[in-house]
């Protein structure tokens, strides 16, 4: 058996350090769906919190209640959120494009606290368990760690979305009529294309993957009202340090800070809580911009 | 477009309250100041004096919307560290309450000073987003060290004496000392809002290139803005831990800065009277709500929606408009 490193027993260090990973995988899909939806409608989708504990709850429900597993929740889940945000979208957002800014995260803000308070009334604070499929259940001795297969397979499916949303919007002809709309929206309805279907859709697309982390997120932590509240906040740090400007860096942003807040846990666990608002300042004295945006 | 050109429109900005409507606003005025100086004869003197408190944080949260068009989603940080340097200081280290005040606004308008630093340096809802964040960090550093005595919060404060002569354990004599403080803070920002610095506050939030091509530096503009109304938030809150002998996690959520956000919104942003009338309506709901089944969040951000969509001008600003509309 290997001695120790800095001090630091390896286990505890790569345990913190799959941990950090953990968080990372759904720092990088709640802030890369921020990152798709404000490119395109320009909110700061204040919900995206709210949406993302729907998406565990909507998977607990339809274990508990229709007696439907991990794995059609994984597609269904995403779908229904997605369907929510659909009608926010149609009904409330579309109001609001021709406003400041600032009047969508307000709008958002004022859903995500009807959401959130609507669950909690209904389900009360407590935690529900939600057990991991059994496919997934035991692990892997790595030989320096224990991986359990559950927390594997979060790290390669938010991978996957990640790299796929990339491909998606980077390599496909959708992607780049959704990349010409982002640009100059007049131009590209004028050719022919339906910018604010599109729009909805990305708001959607958007929100459902918020509703996947959501399902993703089901079986490690507990599925209660007020999971995404403060883990918004932190996403909304992530998506100032990555910048909103490119898709890649924010989720190259996103694990990346979920690595850095698992090594703060080893070495001063006191600070883990807050060092990602730390280095958001750092970076923010350095870079106004972000690491990977561009300033307008 | 701004924020503002919807909240204020033209020629009903505190402008022309203070140019055109001046002896009709000063007799409502002079009604107000009447209503609240025999208002605890009639109503609970502790649900007017929450009223009074939340009534300056909003007031000087609004200096900063309103006037210098900087969306701050982080004024919970000012309040509630304030009222806990406040509340300790009072009970653990013996001051008086006033000396507890100063105090708990000196260390708001502080974080006022390095917030104001960082986030000035991005606009619209970076800011607004920064600030939140900031915010965040203080809740979990109020949640941390041990002063704050973490969920249980700093319990039974002493009142104390004001100046050694006023005794504020009596209801109506801390009242009327939370009545002066309020006047003190409304005077601050009125005075404020109408000087050769608000004029300037106003330019940037109207089109900052052009300030800056004026020659004037915004940034120490919009920064002075920030520490100001960082400091009388922190007055606020150090107020709120003398009147409720109490300084706990709820004042430094976001949910609080939301809550002031909505008080403003409400009310109407960059009035000078809506953010009373503001949160004195949240104030009184959640009064009312409590006593009731209904969820209170929901309604909240009912409300929140609402008033986006619909009624952006909050209330003053709609009846500034119409009035407005019927002199001209």
């Amino acid at each position: 058996m290997m001695g120790t490193i800095f001090g630091i027993p390896p286990q505890a260090l790569f345990g913190q350090l799959l941990l950090g990973l953990i968080n990372g995988s759904f720092y990088a899909l709640l802030s890369l769906g921020l990152a798709v939806i404000f490119g395109m409608l320009n909110v700061i989708n204040f919900a995206h919190g709210a949406l993302y504990m729907m998406g565990a709850f909507v998977s607990w429900l339809l274990l508990t209640q229709l007696g439907i597993g991990y794995w059609w929740s994984l597609l269904l889940a995403p779908v229904i959120v997605g369907l929510f945000g659909v009608l926010l979208e149609k009904t409330l957002l579309a109001r609001l494009y021709k406003l400041d800014h600032l009047y969508g995260l307000l709008l958002t803000f004022g859903v995500a606290l009807m959401v959130e308070g609507a669950f909690r009334h209904q389900y009360g604070v407590s935690g529900q368990p939600y057990p991991i499929p059994e496919a997934l259940r035991g692990g892997q001795n790595l030989g320096f760690m224990f991986l359990p297969n559950y927390r594997g397979w979060v790290v390669v499916a938010s991978l996957v979305m990640c790299l796929g949303t990339w491909m998606a919007i980077e390599r496909t002809k959708l992607g780049a009529y959704l990349r010409a709309a982002t640009e100059n929206p007049v131009l590209v309805q004028a050719f022919g294309i339906n910018v604010p279907r599109m729009v909805t859709l990305t708001y959607a697309f958007g929100v459902a993957l918020a509703g996947l982390a959501g399902v993703l997120a089901a079986p490690i932590y507990q599925v209660s009202p007020l999971m995404g509240t403060n883990l918004i906040i932190v996403v909304f740090a992530v998506v100032v340090i990555g910048g909103m400007g490119s898709i890649l860096g924010a989720v190259v942003t996103g694990y990346g800070l979920g690595l850095l807040e698992g090594l703060t846990k080893v070495f001063y666990p006191e600070a883990s809580n807050i060092v990602v608002f730390v280095i958001m300042a750092v970076v923010l004295m350095i870079k106004p911009a972000g690491l990977f945006g561009r300033e307008k | 477009m701004t924020l503002h050109s919807h909240s204020a429109p033209a020629g009903a900005g505190p402008a022309s309250v203070q140019a055109g409507g001046l002896p009709l606003a000063r007799i409502g005025g002079v009604v107000a100041l009447a209503v609240l100086v025999v208002a605890p004869f009639i109503l609970y003197p502790v649900f007017l004096m929450k009223v009074l408190c939340f009534a300056l944080f909003a007031c000087a949260f609004n200096l900063l919307i309103g006037f210098a068009g900087l969306m701050s989603f982080g004024h919970a940080a000012f309040f509630g560290s304030a009222a806990y340097v406040t509340a300790h200081t009072v009970k653990v280290w013996g001051l008086s309450p006033e000396l507890g005040i100063l105090l708990g606004a000196l260390c708001a308008a502080g974080f006022g000073l390095i917030f104001g630093a960082i986030a000035i340096r991005r606009q619209g809802i970076y800011f607004a987003m920064i600030t939140l964040a900031l915010s965040q960090m203080v809740f979990f550093i109020a949640l941390q060290v041990p002063f704050t005595h973490g969920e249980d919060g700093i319990q039974a404060v002493p009142r104390g004496t004001l100046f050694g002569l006023f005794d504020l354990s009596q209801p109506l004599t801390m009242y009327y000392t939370v009545l002066a403080i309020f006047l003190f803070g409304f005077a601050v920002i009125w005075r404020t809002v109408h000087s050769p610095f608000g004029q300037v506050l106003k330019a940037i939030r109207e089109n900052e290139p052009r300030a800056i091509s004026l020659g004037y530096r915004t940034e120490r503009y919009k920064l002075m803005a920030f520490v100001l109304s960082a400091a009388l938030t922190g007055v606020a809150g150090g107020t709120k831990a003398i009147v409720f002998q109490l300084a706990t996690l709820t004042d430094v959520t976001w949910q609080m800065s939301g809550e002031v956000v909505l008080m403003t919104l409400l009310g109407g942003m960059g009035t000078l009277t809506g953010p009373v009338v503001g949160a004195a309506l949240v104030v009184t709901l959640e009064n009312y709500l409590a006593a009731t089944n209904l969820p209170v969040p929901v309604v909240i951000g009912a409300i929140f929606v609402i008033c986006v969509l619909l009624f952006r001008r909050g209330i003053a600003g709609e009846i500034l408009a119409r009035f407005g509309k019927g002199r001209s």
